[in-house]
C-alpha cells in the first residue's frame, strides 16, 4: 500500500491530514497496522481531551500487544471515529481512511514528514 | 465436545448431596426466584467423563515440556499437594480464635522467615493473591512512605525499562502514578545515562526485573539502585525471575527496597487453574510499618498476628491464599539451603544449554550467557520464508511442546522467549532442541505446512482475532 502524498507522518507511525488550517484528522499508518497485526480493540480518546504533541493520545490492542498511539499535535480532541469502537478491523482494512480522532485549536506540532521521508524511516526499521 | 448443559437429560440426577443440617430459611418475597434455576440434569458418570475429556484437551506441565518464558513452569512436586490437603490445614476457618490456629500461624511465620532470608528483605505480607497484586501492594507501600515524609504529592512518576512486564506500568497507573520508560542499552540492560536523565525530585520509584525479560542479569544493578536512591526514589524488585538467582544473590543486597514474589512460579506451587496464585510482598524494615494488616510476628508465646502502625489496610480478605503458602514452605523445606541455589543453577544451566544449541540456526539478539531464560528473534526467518513466531509456536504444539511466550519482550521483533526450568532432564531438552531444528528446516523447505499447524491437536488453529473481537463468554440455552 502506498502512503498518500497529501498526508503528513510522524516517526512514531501516525499520520495526519489537514481538514482545514487549524484542524487535523489522525490515524495510524499501514506500516503500524501491519506490525501490530489484527486489531481487536481501539480505546478511543474522549471529545474535549487536551493533547500534547508526542504524548499518548489513546491506545489500540491487537492479538499481540497493546500499543500507545501518540498525538502528532497539541490541541483539543473535537471528534472521534466512533465506528472504530465496534469495528477495529477498519484500521487493518483501510488505515488511511480509518481516522481515529480529529484534533483542533493546534498549538504545537511534532516534526512532520512527507510520504517519502516517512518511507525512509520505515525502511530503516525493517 | 459437548458442554455439561448439552449433556443434560431431564430426570437424571446426582443423589449424593447430603441432607442439610441447618434449618431452611425463607427469603423475603422480593428476593425470591420466580422461575426455577436452569441447571443441567446429569449423572455422576456424565460429569466425570466431561471433566476427564476436558483434561485430555489441555497441555500442562504434567503432560510434557512447557518452556513458557518468564512463567517458570517447573514441575510441582506432589508432596506439596499432600501436605496442603492435611485436615489441620483445610478444616480451619479464618475467623476462629488465633490461639486455636497456632500451627497455621507457624506456617506463615516460617515462610516469612525463609523468604526474607532468600530475598534479603525484613518483612513480608502474604495477602496479595498473585504477582500483579503484589506489585500493586508494593507500590502502595512506596506511596505511603513518600506521603509519610511529606513529599508524596511531588513524587508522581514511576520509571520502568522498556523490557518490563506489562504489569509494571499497569500497577503504577492503578496507583495514580505516571509511567516513564527508559530504554535498554546494547547489552539488554538499563541504559544508565537515560536513567540518570529520567530520575529527579518527581521520582517515586523504579520498577525492575533482574534478571530481566531478556534473561540478562543487569551487571550495573548496584549503580542503578544508587542512582534512584540518590534522587530520593525507592527501588521495586519484580520477583518474576527470582528462580534464576534464588539462594545465590539477594535483591535486598542489590539495593531493592520492596519486592513481590510469584511463589506459584519460583517455589513449586501450581499456576492458574491449578492454583490459585500467591504474590507475597516483602520490604525492608523502614517500610514494614506500612504493610497490610495482620502481619505475622514471633514473640515469647510463639507466632501471633500484629497490626503495623501505619498500615495501608487490607489488600485482600484474611491471610491471602494460605494453602499456596503451605505448598511453598513444603518446597523450601524439601530443597533446603543447599537445594534452593542448586535449583537456580540448574535453571541457568538448562537455559544456556538450549540457547547454545538453538543459536546454531536461530537468531539470538543478545549474545553471551543468559540466566534462566533467553529470547530468540524470528524476524529474519519471517522475512525470508513468511513463517512467523506464531507459526513456529503452533508447530511446537503438534510435537507435544507448549509454545514459549510469544511477541514479548516488545523490544525484540518476532520474539520467542524460552524458559526450560531446572526440572527438565537433558533428554527432554535434547528432544525439544531437535523439534525446534526440524521446524526451522521445515520452514525453509515448505513454509505452507507451518501456516497450517497445528494439525494433530483437538482443535486446529483458532481464530484468535475473532475470539478477541467477539468473545462468547457464556452459554445461552436454546429455548426451542
Amino acid at each position: 500500500m502506498t502512503n498518500p502524498s497529501d498526508y503528513k507522518y510522524v516517526r512514531s507511525h501516525e499520520w495526519l491530514c489537514y481538514v482545514d488550517d487549524d484542524r487535523v484528522r489522525v490515524g495510524i499508518t499501514d506500516f503500524a497496522q501491519q506490525a501490530m497485526g489484527d486489531l481487536v480493540f481501539v480505546n478511543l480518546p474522549i471529545v474535549g481531551d487536551m493533547t500534547t504533541a508526542g504524548e499518548p493520545l489513546c491506545d489500540v490492542e491487537s492479538v499481540k500487544s497493546v500499543e500507545d498511539i501518540f498525538a502528532p499535535v497539541s490541541g483539543e480532541v473535537t471528534a472521534i471515529n466512533e465506528e472504530l469502537m465496534d469495528h477495529p478491523e477498519l484500521i487493518n482494512a483501510a488505515p488511511y481512511d480509518a481516522w481515529i480522532a480529529e484534533i483542533s485549536h493546534i498549538t504545537d506540532t511534532e516534526e512532520l514528514l512527507d510520504a517519502a521521508a516517512y518511507e525512509a524511516v520505515c525502511a530503516e526499521e525493517e | 465436545m459437548e458442554l455439561l448443559f448439552e449433556r443434560s437429560h431431564s430426570g437424571r440426577s446426582l443423589e449424593n448431596i447430603p441432607a442439610t443440617t441447618v434449618s431452611e430459611y425463607q427469603l423475603p418475597e422480593q428476593f425470591a426466584r420466580r422461575t426455577p434455576l436452569d441447571l443441567p440434569s446429569l449423572a455422576e458418570v456424565d460429569i466425570s467423563r466431561h471433566y476427564t475429556e476436558l483434561s485430555h484437551h489441555v497441555h500442562g506441565v504434567n503432560c510434557g515440556f512447557y518452556p513458557l518464558g518468564s512463567c517458570t513452569m517447573k514441575y510441582n512436586p506432589k508432596i506439596g499437594e499432600e501436605i496442603a490437603a492435611l485436615p489441620n490445614f483445610t478444616q480451619i476457618h479464618p475467623l476462629q480464635p488465633a490461639q486455636t490456629t497456632k500451627g497455621c500461624l507457624e506456617v506463615l511465620g516460617l515462610a516469612q522467615q525463609y523468604l526474607c532470608e532468600i530475598t534479603g528483605m525484613d518483612a513480608m505480607s502474604f495477602q496479595p493473591a498473585a504477582g500483579a497484586h503484589g506489585e500493586f501492594t508494593g507500590l502502595l507501600l512506596i506511596k505511603a512512605y513518600h506521603h509519610s515524609r511529606g513529599d508524596g504529592a511531588k513524587r508522581t512518576k514511576v520509571i520502568v525499562p522498556d523490557s518490563a512486564h506489562g504489569t509494571n506500568p499497569a500497577s503504577a497507573t492503578m496507583n495514580g502514578y505516571t509511567t516513564v520508560n527508559v530504554p535498554s542499552n546494547a547489552e539488554g540492560g538499563v541504559d544508565l545515562d537515560a536513567l540518570r536523565a529520567a530520575v529527579g525530585p518527581d521520582t517515586a520509584a523504579l520498577m525492575l526485573t533482574n534478571p530481566n525479560t531478556l534473561g540478562i542479569f543487569d551487571k550495573n544493578i548496584l549503580e542503578i539502585t544508587k542512582i534512584v536512591h540518590d534522587a530520593g526514589g525507592l527501588v521495586y524488585y519484580d520477583g518474576a525471575n527470582l528462580n534464576a538467582v534464588m539462594g545465590l544473590v539477594r535483591p535486598g543486597d542489590m539495593g531493592f527496597d520492596v519486592i513481590h514474589l510469584n511463589i506459584h512460579k519460583t517455589f513449586g506451587t501450581p499456576h492458574g487453574g491449578g492454583g490459585p496464585g500467591s504474590g507475597p510482598c516483602g520490604c525492608k524494615a523502614f517500610l514494614a510499618p506500612f504493610l497490610p494488616k495482620d502481619q505475622i510476628k514471633e514473640n515469647a508465646e510463639g507466632y501471633c498476628l500484629t497490626q503495623p502502625a501505619q498500615s495501608i489496610g487490607r489488600v485482600r480478605s484474611f491471610y491471602g491464599n494460605f494453602l499456596v503458602v503451605v505448598k511453598a514452605l513444603t518446597y523450601i523445606l524439601m530443597l533446603g539451603a543447599k537445594g534452593i541455589p542448586e535449583a537456580a543453577q540448574g535453571s541457568v544451566l538448562n537455559a544456556n544449554y538450549m540457547k547454545t544449541k538453538l543459536s546454531e540456526v536461530y537468531d539470538v539478539p543478545y549474545d553471551g550467557f543468559c540466566m534462566h531464560e533467553f529470547v530468540l528473534s524470528l524476524e529474519k526467518l519471517k522475512h525470508e520464508t513468511g513463517v512467523s513466531a506464531l507459526d513456529v509456536a503452533k508447530a511446537l504444539m503438534d510435537n507435544g511442546i507448549h509454545p514459549p511466550t510469544m511477541y514479548f519482550p516488545l523490544i525484540v521483533h518476532e520474539a520467542l522467549m524460552i524458559e526450560p526450568t531446572e526440572t527438565e532432564s537433558k533428554e527432554t531438552l535434547d528432544r525439544a532442541i531437535q523439534v525446534f531444528m526440524d521446524i526451522y528446516h521445515a520452514a525453509t523447505a515448505d513454509a505452507e505446512s507451518l501456516h497450517q499447524a497445528p494439525r494433530h491437536t483437538t482443535v486446529r488453529r483458532l481464530d484468535e482475532t475473532r475470539a478477541a473481537r467477539n468473545p462468547v463468554l457464556k452459554y445461552t440455552p436454546d429455548k426451542d
